[in-house]
């Protein structure tokens, strides 16, 4: 397992994106899948860079680790915020009428729209999200 | 992310280049804002933008609002990866979309 431990900021967001795509080229993910980790990423980093230390900055540490037969990944992430979990936000309606759309979860959605498997869990006062995409 | 613009009489194209993400979807907003008095016609070449994350969805969102008041906005040309994006938030629904 291989750990990036990095101050939740939004400057942050390519670094963090690298740190997961450059893992998965080396394995020859196709590109399809890197692209969905890259967004899966982003909304889970963006998500706390914004909300678990507002106003202040902290830090979020991201694991990832490989797994043969079915080829996987998992990646968590950890930040000590305020206590959210995303997984308990109501999905959007993606078939409201454009003047009603509201931008809101959609991020988080799209998260689980695009992993196999997600969990949350509160510990020792902790944030840890995880996520499995099967490659 | 880059942005080229061309405006031809009251249409402006927009083509976005790159990666339109958390960390550059502010500058398409401040784009748009400032360049879409008068426009009756907004034209979106997604040609060479290869990514699109919530944040660049909530850019769309507001120029597709703002458009619907003063005329109507088409989005073209758009990749594979960021036409899924677009089916599964329903935004391919919303939005004008020819290729």
């Amino acid at each position: 397992m291989e750990k990036l431990t990095i101050d939740a900021t939004v400057e942050n967001l390519e670094t963090v994106t690298e740190f997961i795509s450059s893992s998965l080229e080396e394995k020859d993910c196709s590109i399809k899948i890197i692209m969905q980790m890259e967004l899966v990423i982003e909304e889970i980093f963006v998500n706390v860079a914004s909300y678990a230390y507002r106003p202040n900055v902290g830090k979020v540490t991201i694991c990832r680790e490989f797994e043969d037969s079915p080829r996987s990944i998992k990646i968590t992430f950890i930040d000590g915020g305020a206590a959210f979990n995303p997984l308990e936000k109501e999905d959007p309606d993606i078939n409201a009428e454009l003047e009603e759309r509201d931008i809101g979860g959609l991020g988080i959605f799209l998260v689980k729209k695009n992993v196999d498997d997600i969990s949350y869990e509160r510990k020792d006062g902790k944030n840890i999200l995880a996520i499995k995409k099967l490659f | 992310m880059e942005i080229k613009q061309e405006l031809n009489g009251s249409i402006l194209t927009m083509k976005i280049i790159g990666r339109l993400d958390a960390s550059n979807a502010q500058e398409l907003t401040n784009a748009l804002n400032a360049s879409l008095n008068g426009v009756t016609e907004l034209i979106f070449d997604f040609s060479e933008l290869k990514y699109v994350a919530s944040a660049g969805l909530r850019a769309l969102l507001m120029a597709q609002k703002r458009m619907n008041k003063q005329g109507k906005m088409v989005i073209r040309h758009v990749d594979e990866t960021v036409m899924e994006v677009l089916e599964m938030t329903g935004f391919a629904d919303l939005m004008t979309i020819e290729n």
